[in-house]
């Protein structure tokens, strides 16, 4: 991952999880959004909107990595251990959050208990992710490495 | 469904829309505002149906952390029947207006309005919120944590909270949860069975209808035509599955009607799920301009390669 890339990686999933946890509500009970310029915490429809707008860069730039490391990067560098594993976390909560939005939709209809488990899916690997980027931002572990 | 079929046969008030109705379509009321009497026999209709749903919470509720939380109590007003309440899902809004120059005093029965994409629903955080197939969207009382953001999204505020009771007191009641969220879910297990919800069933006026949205919408308009009247819930928050019909305009009644808490409003209203769902295109569209983006600077280094070659 290029510095650009990673800056916009860091700055997307900042809000992203920010807004997610934002859907909760959380921010308000807790003065989170008592502190100045954080008042939009507690108002729904805005951290909605933002996480709609974060989703939207994820999956460009998603899309962008993938597509830029089969073309030009995969003869020079192969996934890690720990690469995978964010890639499969990644891609459980693009698709979840996905399936979420087309939930959201008018005229679309999930059945409750599915719509339960996507939300618990969604929140667990937000969580996972999280977790694991730590580890990997600790323990110096990148995506990929040299052949 | 036979079995609604079979109601709707039998010529009890307020079924003509529901003989036979597809499940899988959204049910939606008719309500004619100039019928109502007042008589609060819905409301009362609706305690009685409902009893076993009401909350009865455990006391002393658990201590709030941090105390800023607020405790929600309406288990010794039980009786209040002039608002919404955990304990009273319906009730009469009385509005004062003229209609051709005489004083008249109308009465609108209010609860929740079932949106057709219900935001309470859609933004539940924990899916407690739940919408069926036949358009009632309720709240599961055993899943609600109390947080209220559904109330906060609701257009009308509609949910009503009481405080300690539900799945909270056995997480951790005082960091987390405050209760559970109540409102009207339209008697969606008599509906289920065919019979209709209590406060249809017991209007002595008939003023309300129930049936698939599309035939309610249309009586609407032949009800509004005939009366020289308006329509309210047909686009309202995108559209709802409750269709008042009244003889003023709403904006008249809106001003005269007593609003509050849990005294909802008869505004228009913007569909509140419609900005994010916007953009929702835009996430079909983003993938395929990231492979661009990387398709382009695959190109733009091939030719770089070659050049060098």
């Amino acid at each position: 991952m290029g510095l650009p890339s990673r800056w916009i990686y860091l700055t997307t999933t900042f809000f992203l999880v920010l807004t997610g946890f934002g859907q909760m509500p959380i921010f308000k009970r807790y003065y989170i959004a008592d502190i100045p310029g954080l008042g939009w915490l507690a108002e729904f429809f805005v951290t909605h909107y933002i996480h709609y707008l974060g989703a939207i860069v994820l999956l460009a730039l998603a899309a962008y990595i993938v597509a830029d490391y089969l073309m030009l990067q995969r003869n020079a560098r192969r996934m890690t251990a720990s690469g995978y594993i964010r890639l499969v976390l990644l891609t459980g909560i693009l698709v979840s959050g996905g399936l979420l939005v087309i939930r959201n939709l008018t005229g679309t209809h999930f059945s409750p208990e599915f719509i339960i488990f996507l939300d618990i899916t969604h929140l667990g690997l937000v969580m996972a992710l999280l977790f694991v980027s730590l580890y990997c931002l600790i323990r110096k572990k990148h995506w990929t490495t040299e052949r | 469904m036979a079995a609604a079929a079979g109601v709707a046969a039998a010529g009890i008030p307020g079924t003509q829309a529901l003989a036979g109705p597809d499940e899988s379509r959204q049910l939606a009321t008719l309500i004619d505002i100039s019928q109502c009497i007042g008589c609060e026999g819905c409301v009362e209709a609706c305690s009685e149906v409902n009893a076993d749903k009401y909350p009865d919470p455990r006391k002393p509720f658990p201590k709030m952390v941090p105390n800023r939380v607020p405790v929600e109590d309406w288990s010794e007003k039980r009786d209040v029947n002039d608002r919404l309440t955990p304990y009273n899902w319906l009730f009469i809004q009385h509005a004062a207006v003229q209609i051709n120059g005489e004083d008249k005093e109308l009465t609108i029965p209010r609860r929740c309005m079932h949106c057709v994409n219900p935001p309470c629903v859609k933004l539940c955080p924990w899916g407690a919120a739940k919408q069926l197939d036949n358009g009632i969207s309720r709240i599961d009382s055993d899943l609600c944590l109390g947080g209220s953001k559904c109330k906060k999204v609701c257009p009308w505020d509609v949910p009503q909270r009481q405080t300690g009771t539900g799945l909270y007191l056995d997480i951790m009641p005082s960091m987390a949860g405050n209760g559970v969220m109540y409102k009207c879910d339209r008697c969606y297990a008599r509906v289920a069975e065919g019979e209709l919800p209590a406060c249809i069933e017991a209007c002595p006026e008939d003023v309300q209808t129930i049936g698939p949205r599309d035939e309610i919408i249309k009586k609407a308009h032949a009800l509004a035509t005939e009366i020289n009247g308006y329509i309210y819930g047909e686009t309202e928050n995108g559209g709802t599955n409750t269709i008042y019909v009244s003889p003023v305009p709403f904006e008249e009644l809106n001003q005269a009607i007593d609003r509050g808490k849990g005294k909802p409003h008869l505004k228009p209203v913007e569909d509140t799920m419609a900005q994010a769902n916007n953009l929702a295109a835009a996430m079909l569209i983003a993938p395929v301009a990231g492979i661009a983006a990387a398709v382009g600077k695959y190109i733009k280094r091939s030719k770089t390669v070659s050049r060098g070659a």
